[in-house]
């Protein structure tokens, strides 16, 4: 045995006692799974992510529906994605899943839901922009209000959804104040206004529950008042939300800035709360009095992106495109248990399968072909534990067709390593002939099933089709952690065998399968 | 030696009859159905509906419901054993707002309804012709990736083109099966094709392309090895060399895709079976198709040359 090898072996070990720990069915220690970077903070668990198919729940494709030849804007589409994934996660289900596919196309995943109208209907239903007067209080964005138009929508499931207060403590909140859009000469009296108090007064006190008794507060005028929206950027490097409001809501605005504007001199202190849906996306302070329904929200500290969310939402707190139901497809949360029972029963007979035949077929090689076909399905498991990978019916079908096909390249290298010896080359020359010899056919095979693989994903994310992608992402890890295990891990454990009872396996040729 | 080469035209023979059976199937399917196979709501559009009652439910009473929602042109199928009381129904797109009044007339005029093993899917018609569309191009593009594929791999053998033709005609042999098989069953238990029938096809043209390459590769060493032996002989020493990995790596899918078929979900089972049936298709085509092919043709041109 080389210096590599005992490396080698030394990885393998650590990666099988890595991939064991993972796949354990136990809690994991906090920091362990806060060692998964890549995903976001709150969605590091190491429990498998099972598709709509095994868990129950329902899924909606939908599509943008324009008229022929009308174009349809990218971010059109983009903001349309955030307002949907707004409304889903105000249903309070565990892990909804919004995701836009190609360029016109969102998927909505609801798992344990099962009326499909009630979801359609909280998925397209159009959104409300409503400016409040709190009282002079300032609410901090993301909070949940109810209005003189009525509360937030009813929510189905009481559970508490901690992504919503991850949400506020995250991103700082930029502050805002709200002004009379200066004509271009009055520029200058602008940057008098620019530098404003980024604390108010008044802080929100703690959270405001949606069920409880919380106060009512007055809607002055609704999205449908503002005509036009635009985002610009002042000499200082301000964002600012030029407005322009329809004479009614100009009317409102008017004496509602007049009363509240702070005297000549002094920094604004009393809020006009712009809420979508029940929630508080922003809260200007009235600057000055604003007659003639054209001002200016002027953004603090807000980078580009905050800015331009808050320009769409004001914008585009509808639909900014008329959304059409393409699929629907509902599966009820028992059928999924029983598939996955029968699932994991046909994994356990097919794969004891295979490692019988192995074992029998080709003795000690097919016993080390064998560890490492375990090796394969553990890793396996630990990779869609870890990115996660979403298991679908076809993505577990998937990925024993693998485990099945992962023998094949052992296979290769052990026939071809049963004709060295045959052709009386030594054990060491056959057992490193059937390695080298066999690796172009183990290439080959290899390349041809993920382009196939790429195919079907490719295929699959474009149509919402999730049990297509399922299959293909499990067959292709499969195939490559399968070059791992069957190539390097058997050799390894060859070399190791043949380094610990070289001499005790030359008088015993019938362990090779000769 | 025993020689698998020397018989090749019954296997051309053989592989032409399983095609020609995949065709009468299709025709008679084409007759019955209007189209090769049966196509699923993923193509045409539509919903599909699978109910589980809590007690006796016959279908005169599951049609009457159907009928006033206005769904009486529905396809009223019984799932497993009548005790089951499991009926699939297939009807133009029903939306979203029509489903709720459905399974609730359902439940007041049929029997109860278990709403935990409820399955609904609708489509609308206008994905379905694009899901048609990107369908026929996906394999499109997957066999054109894997000919070029093959063609640059034996770029360094004589007659390179020769090989990548016989891979493809085995390839194209082994998916045509499969689909002759898929019509078959669609005209016999009424399967019908979906998108997973398309990833099993598109798995099955990998496969077969697996097992093509294992054989022509090893052509490929023989050739300098034996230059004295005839074209042929090296070919059929390659083929016997090669036939215990594929024959064993066959077996290792066949038990895994077998275990699914008896015990795994029973959702999957039409996908899987295609899926093994176009395996061993494969197989058996590139042993037995695209190796011969090869040899037809090294052979027939010689005979011009001599000709000439």
């Amino acid at each position: 045995m080389s210096r590599r090898d005992v490396t080698l072996l030394i990885v393998i070990v650590v990666l099988a006692g890595l991939s064991l720990f993972i796949d354990l069915n136990i809690s994991h220690p906090a920091w362990f799974e806060n060692l998964m970077f890549w995903r976001p903070q709150g969605a590091r668990t190491l429990d498998i992510r099972q598709g709509l198919d095994l868990r129950g729940g329902l899924k909606v494709l939908l599509a943008a529906d324009l008229p022929e030849g009308q174009a349809l804007e990218p971010t059109a589409m983009q903001t349309a994605r955030q307002i949907v994934e707004s409304r889903v996660n105000g249903l309070g289900l565990t892990e909804p899943v919004v995701q836009a596919q190609g360029e016109r196309r969102i998927i909505v995943e609801l798992p344990g839901i099962e009326d499909p109208e009630l979801a359609v209907e909280t998925i397209r239903g159009t959104a409300l922009l409503e400016f409040i007067d709190t009282g002079g209080v300032y609410l901090e964005p993301g909070t949940i209000v109810t209005t003189s138009l009525g509360g937030p929508r009813t929510v189905v499931t009481p559970t508490a959804t901690p992504t919503a207060t991850t949400g506020i403590t995250t991103t700082p909140t930029p502050t805002a104040t709200l002004a009379p859009t200066p004509s271009p000469t009055a520029t200058t009296s602008l940057t008098s206004t620019a530098e404003m108090t980024p604390t108010t007064p008044l802080t929100p006190t703690t959270e405001v529950t949606p069920t409880t008794a919380s106060p009512v507060y007055e809607t002055l005028f609704t999205g449908a008042g503002l005509v036009d929206v635009s985002l610009a950027r002042n000499q200082q490097n301000v964002y600012n939300i030029p407005f322009t409001l329809n004479e009614e809501a100009a009317q409102k605005l008017a004496a509602f800035s007049t009363l509240h504007a702070p005297p000549p001199g002094q920094d604004g202190y009393y809020p006009l709360c712009i809420v979508l849906d029940k929630e508080v996306i922003s809260c200007p302070v009235i600057q000055s009095a604003i007659p003639d329904g054209r001002g200016t929200i002027t953004l603090g500290r807000a980078t580009y992106e905050e800015a331009r969310h808050l320009e769409i939402q004001l914008q585009y707190g509808a639909l900014p495109v008329p959304l059409r139901v393409e699929t629907i497809s509902t599966v009820g949360p028992t059928l999924g248990e029983i598939s996955v029972q029968r699932s994991v029963r046909a994994g356990i007979i097919g794969l004891s399968l295979v490692l019988l035949f192995m074992l029998v077929y080709y003795r000690l090689p097919g016993f080390l072909a064998d560890l490492a076909l375990l090796l394969y399905a553990g890793l396996n498991l630990a990779i869609y534990k870890l990115a996660p990978v979403t298991m679908t019916l076809p993505g577990i079908a998937g990925f024993l067709l693998s485990a099945g096909m992962a023998v094949d390249a052992n296979i290769l290298i052990f026939e071809r390593m049963k004709e060295e010896l045959r052709a009386g080359r030594s054990l060491e020359t056959a057992i490193e002939a059937g390695f080298s010899r066999a690796w172009t056919s183990i290439r080959d095979s290899q390349i041809s099933i993920l382009i196939a693989c790429a195919v079907l994903y490719f295929f699959g994310s474009n149509f919402g089709a999730s049990m297509v992608k399922g299959f293909a992402l499990t067959l292709a890890i499969g195939t490559v952690v399968n070059i791992f295990t069957a190539v390097v891990c058997t050799r390894t454990f060859m070399r190791l065998v043949f380094h610990l009872a070289g001499n005790w396996l030359r008088s015993r040729r019938w362990l090779l399968g000769v | 030696m025993f020689n698998i080469v020397e018989k090749r035209r019954w296997y051309f023979l053989i592989a032409g009859l399983a095609i020609l059976l995949g065709i009468a199937a299709m025709v008679v399917s084409t007759v019955r159905f209007g189209s090769p196979v049966r196509l699923s709501i993923d193509f045409t559009g539509g919903s599909l509906f699978v109910f589980h009652f809590d007690g006796p439910a016959d279908e005169a009473a599951v049609r009457a419901v159907l009928a006033d929602h206005g769904l009486s042109e529905a396809i009223v199928q019984r799932l497993g054993r009548e005790e089951e009381n499991t009926w699939q129904v297939r009807t133009r797109e029903a939306a979203a707002n029509e489903v709720r009044d459905l399974l609730n007339d359902m439940e007041a005029r049929v029997a109860p309804l278990n709403r935990d093993l409820l399955t609904y899917e609708t489509v609308s018609p206008m994905v379905g012709g694009e899901v048609t569309r990107a369908a026929g191009i996906a394999l499109l593009v997957s066999a054109t990736i894997i000919i070029a594929f093959i063609w640059w791999s034996f770029r360094r053998v004589p007659h390179a083109f020769r090989y990548g033709v016989a891979a493809i005609a085995a390839m194209l042999n082994a998916v045509f099966i499969a689909f002759g098989f898929y019509a078959l069953m669609g005209v016999l238990s009424g399967w019908e094709v979906d998108a997973l029938f398309l990833t099993a096809l598109l798995t099955v043209t990998a496969f077969s392309v697996q097992d093509t390459i294992v054989v022509f590769d090893r052509i490929r060493e023989n050739l300098p090895r034996y230059r004295n032996e005839p074209f042929e002989r090296v070919v059929n020493r390659s083929i016997l060399e090669t036939i215990h990995r594929s024959l064993a790596t066959q077996l290792n899918a066949i038990f895994v895709m077998i275990a699914i078929i008896l015990f795994g979900g029973e959702t999957i089972r039409p996908f899987i079976a295609t899926m093994l049936v176009g395996l061993v298709a494969g197989t058996l085509s590139s042993i037995f198709v695209a190796v011969p092919l090869v040899v037809a043709w090294e052979l027939a041109t010689r005979r011009r040359a001599a000709a000439v």
